[in-house]
């Protein structure tokens, strides 16, 4: 069984062991779960925890003074990837940590004056969980739609502010589908009427350029292990003019300017540090292979195979998702079949349940598309023939799978599957 | 989570996936599931003038569970007559492949495609059986 | 670690072990998200399963107890939360009318009592260092549901307390108990049940393993609701992707501090000497915490007229890292709360310096300790010879 490559200039054998190819298998094609921490990364930590791994809050001897140093170079690199000023950054212990701390802080700190949140339906869970503990406490939240894009209606968004809004938050690029949101626009709207805009840039932040000055962010949480770090460490950034304040989560030393306690964790931190110097170094040229990768996939598997679908707004999206709907194809059944790669079929969080993604229904993505979505995370170690691999895997089983699928069938008989009276189950 | 050994099996390779023509009147066709639900299977009988199960065939869009059940099924229920094939329960199903907790409806709807086909091939053959059938066959309404 | 130093502020935090190191090294490179359910998150959760395992063992419990968060002020944050606000012994709805903590707790149980608006109450020690058992009943009988936090071993002193016993009487008069453990994991054995505490929490920064992880124990997981929301990560009480590679080197650390702790005796040999030693280079020296158990790590002392910054930065010039008391605190030098609470005097808690010893400390370490400070003792007598001020060093 033979498949063509793209370019048609080689012929492969499927069956050929992929480390013939140079390929190392399993393939990590989930970059929005998690990345693989960068070894200049790991590299950078080392030395604090083994000759350099003072407490940072010891400031009497120099095993506290060299932690607190790395702890500070670490924020100012974190703060530079978002044109950020140092005092601005929180350490935290990751992006959920953030997101609960903005929403829940702010929203709890501006309470007697603003009760009101406006956030969108395809946050987070994180996000989204917050504000309903807030609707717990008396708060009133806004969910939006969103459009078939997967954008936030500007209009939408500009009726639902008021002048009671404490804080919209809207996330900056959406793990599932990659889109990224008009982050400029909605932070106009929110200040128009009083309220702060939090943003949560997990998947964003050291993807694709961000400024807080320049899109008028006041809060924004960022996450490590998403950008080639250490999980464990996340950072929200707090805007100082006009100051943002907010009621601290977790109490005690006062570390963090009093909005998060708890000694910090300095080898983390430096690996964050150096993530985010890394990437914002290397950002242009990241990007610019990721989007080569990225057209590669989807052309590749487009030629191939017809009525595969691209969630998600084209243009506005960061490429290192592509989240595509194999028509007639079951998504779990296919990530089985494609062992050997992994990717993943919603967030990684929500995986292991048989719902289908909350973010492509509200996409208004029917149910039976949305049981056929695999979201596809390419990143900075991805190489070409992973790809290459990908596609010649990922083709093989969907028209196996399609021969063995009725719906697939049917079609080809030119049965309207909607005429169908399925029956309850 | 990781699946069992028959399970696996049975998903890379498949038994009798295909399909047989639905209007022979010795063909009963059982199509269980919705697009909606993330599972549906098609499952077709065909049956000899003694009431034996000569041959299945079956097609399913599902996850590797609902692929797996119904594999299973085509090979149990050749040779059996219909009430024999009608007694097959879906915990034995289950039992077999090692399903998970989460994929349990899986072999109840290959349950369910055993009963409706059988259904199916008793209405268009003129000979009711005995047993009562629970199963609520989808309709073709395109035909 | 580096030879040019010696390293004696393991209440602050310790060196991370080389074994671990290489675990967290590893786990960093191969790991996936833990909820993934390709292998490569298959294979982080299951380096998290055999830390919850290890985890659970160091501490006497069993592992579908551990919840493991940021690190022990999260931990402290989220069980204390949790008991004043949620349901309860016997599932019944409970809610706390006040919050009972020892004047000896950590900042983190300090900060997070005082954020559950609920009134505060603080229970005085002994002159050694012990929670006042009898103050403690008295304070219980007024009346109302009580949590009280007492921690298991004070970071300052060493000294261990006696949470059994102060269990007993918190749940005789319809209370619960949070217990910080962090500074005793790993340095006396732990028994969850027998400590009777209905929370507990652990630090893997404290035992050798990296900042980043702690852990919550909860007699039922029903006791607790979570702080951070949204992922359902342990079992929905605390939200997050898990930071696994800290996770892992937690649990190997918590491992290896198990195994260390026969070598219990080794620990306080070197500290027992150091304080004899003490004794011989200034008579007026005072220990703390002598009349009670202590954990064998720990050495605070004073020596009138010091002054505890001073010492601590003299002995860093001299290559020798101490503490003048809790870390997170310092930055703002004020004299010991928790010296404070024991009825030393200020003059004196501001002479304080702590000491504290863990798996890498050698005899050398000890030497170069007490060649640094009887310099720098006799440096200052030298310079305060006959002045009333270091008369008082021999009260």
């Amino acid at each position: 069984m033979a498949t063509k490559t793209q370019e048609g200039t080689k012929t492969v054998q499927a069956k050929e062991p992929a480390t013939a190819r140079n390929i190392a298998l399993p393939i990590y094609l989930d970059y929005q779960a998690t990345t693989p921490t960068d070894p200049r990364v790991v590299e950078a930590m080392l030395p604090y925890f083994t000759t350099k791994f003072g407490n940072p809050h010891s400031r009497n001897h120099s095993f506290g003074w060299e932690a607190e140093e790395g702890v500070e170079t670490a924020r100012a690199q974190i703060a530079a990837l978002v044109g950020a000023n140092d005092k601005e950054i929180i350490f935290t212990s990751g992006a959920t940590e953030s997101n609960n701390l903005a929403i829940k802080g702010v929203g709890r700190f501006y309470k007697d004056r603003r009760n009101e949140i406006v956030t969108v339906v395809t946050e987070h869970k994180c996000v989204l969980d917050a504000c309903r503990h807030l609707e717990e406490e008396g708060f009133k939240v806004t969910y939006l739609a969103v459009k078939q894009n997967g954008l936030v209606d500007l209009d939408h968004l500009r009726q639902a502010v008021t002048d009671k809004t404490a804080l919209v938050s809207v996330m900056a690029v959406n793990n599932e589908i990659g889109v990224v949101q008009p982050l400029k626009e909605i932070a106009a709207i929110a200040h128009e009427k009083g309220a702060f805009f939090h943003t949560d840039a997990a998947q964003a932040a050291g993807k694709i350029p961000l400024d807080v000055e320049d899109m008028h962010i006041d809060l924004m949480s960022i996450s490590a292990h998403k950008m080639y770090g250490p999980k464990g460490i996340g950072a929200l950034y707090v805007r100082r003019k006009p100051r943002v304040r907010l009621h601290a989560l977790i109490h005690g030393g006062g570390q963090e300017r009093g909005m998060r306690s708890g000694t910090l964790p300095v080898p983390l931190i430096v690996g964050f540090g150096r993530a985010a110097e890394i990437a914002k170094n290397e950002m242009a040229k990241d990007n610019e292979r990721i989007r080569r990768l990225s057209d590669r996939l989807f052309n590749g598997i487009n030629k191939q195979l017809k009525d595969v679908v691209l969630n998600g707004d084209r243009e506005a999206r960061f490429p290192g998702n592509l989240n595509l709907s194999f028509s007639y194809v079951e998504g779990e059944s296919l990530m089985m079949g494609i062992r050997d790669i992994a990717v993943s079929s919603g967030s990684a969080c929500t995986s292991a349940s048989l719902e289908p993604s909350y973010v492509l229904r509200a996409l208004g993505v029917e149910e039976e598309m949305a049981h056929t979505s695999i979201r596809f995370g390419i990143g900075r170690m991805t190489t070409e023939a992973e790809i290459d691999y990908a596609i010649e895997t990922i083709v093989k089983h969907v028209k196996k799978l399609r021969e063995m699928s009725p719906l697939w069938e049917m079609v080809q008989e030119g049965i309207d599957l909607k005429s169908i009276q399925w029956s309850d189950h | 989570m990781a699946y069992g050994e028959k399970l696996i099996d049975h998903y890379e390779n498949p038994r009798n996936i295909g399909a047989m023509d639905k209007h022979a009147t010795d063909v009963g066709t059982g199509l269980v599931g919705a697009p909606a639900c993330g599972d549906v299977m098609k499952l077709q009988i065909k049956v000899s003038a003694e009431g034996i199960i000569e041959d299945a065939k079956f097609k399913t869009f599902g996850c590797g569970s609902a692929i797996a059940s119904s594999s299973l099924v085509t090979e149990w229920v050749k040779g059996k007559t219909l009430d024999e094939a009608e007694s097959i329960k879906n915990t034995q199903i289950a039992q077999h492949l090692a399903l998970p907790p989460v994929k349990i409806h899986c072999s109840v709807l290959a349950e369910d495609a055993i009963k409706a086909a059988i259904a199916d091939y008793r209405k268009k053959s003129g000979k009711p059986g005995a047993a009562h059938v629970n199963a609520e066959p989808a309709k073709v309404a395109a035909e | 670690m580096d030879s040019r130093w010696t390293y004696l502020d393991y209440n602050a935090t310790t060196p991370v072990r080389p074994e671990v190191l290489a675990r967290v090294a590893e786990v960093m490179t191969v790991g996936g998200n833990p909820s993934s359910v390709h292998r490569f998150g298959r294979l982080a959760h299951a380096f998290i399963d055999r830390a919850r395992e290890s985890v659970a063992e160091l501490a006497g419990a069993d592992m579908e107890q551990v919840v493991f968060t940021s690190g022990a002020t999260e931990a402290n944050a989220l069980a204390l939360r949790s008991l004043a606000r949620h349901a309860a012994p016997g599932g019944r709805a409970w809610g706390a009318s006040r919050v009972l903590i020892s004047a000896i707790e950590h900042d983190s149980v300090v900060g997070s009592a005082h954020a559950l608006d609920l009134p505060v109450e603080t229970v005085p020690v002994t002159a050694d260092g012990v929670i006042d058992l009898a103050a403690l009943e008295q304070m219980l009988g007024a009346g109302g549901t009580a949590v009280l936090a007492l921690q298991l071993a004070n970071n300052e002193t060493g000294v261990i307390q006696p949470v059994a016993t102060a269990a007993e009487l918190v749940h005789a008069a319809g209370g619960v108990l949070h217990c910080d453990a962090v500074q005793a994991a790993g340095r006396i054995p732990i028994d969850f049940p027998a400590v009777s505490a209905d929370t507990l929490v652990l630090s893997s920064h404290k035992m050798g393993g990296p900042a980043g992880a702690g852990a919550l124990l909860a007699r039922e997981l029903s006791l607790l609701s979570p702080m951070l929301i949204g992922g359902g990560q342990e079992r929905g009480l605390r939200a997050g992707t898990e930071n696994a590679a800290a996770i892992s080197g937690f649990g190997l650390a918590a491992d290896l501090a198990a195994a260390d702790l026969s070598k219990a005796s080794d620990i306080s040999i070197l500290r027992d000497d150091l304080e004899s030693r003490l004794k011989v280079m200034a008579a007026g020296v005072r220990v703390f915490g002598t009349g009670s158990a202590r954990l064998p790590n720990t050495s605070c002392f004073a020596l009138g007229g010091l002054d505890n910054e001073t010492q601590v930065i003299a002995l860093d010039l001299a290559g020798v890292a101490v503490s003048a008391g809790a870390a997170c605190s310092s930055g703002k030098v004020a004299a010991s709360r928790v010296l404070r609470a024991m009825g030393v005097p200020e003059s004196l808690a501001r002479a304080a310096i702590r000491v504290s010893i863990g798996w890498a400390t050698t005899r050398a370490d000890i030497d170069r300790f007490c060649a640094a400070w009887s310099e720098f003792v006799t440096r200052q007598m030298a310079r305060a010879t006959g002045t009333a001020r270091f008369a008082a060093a021999a009260h």
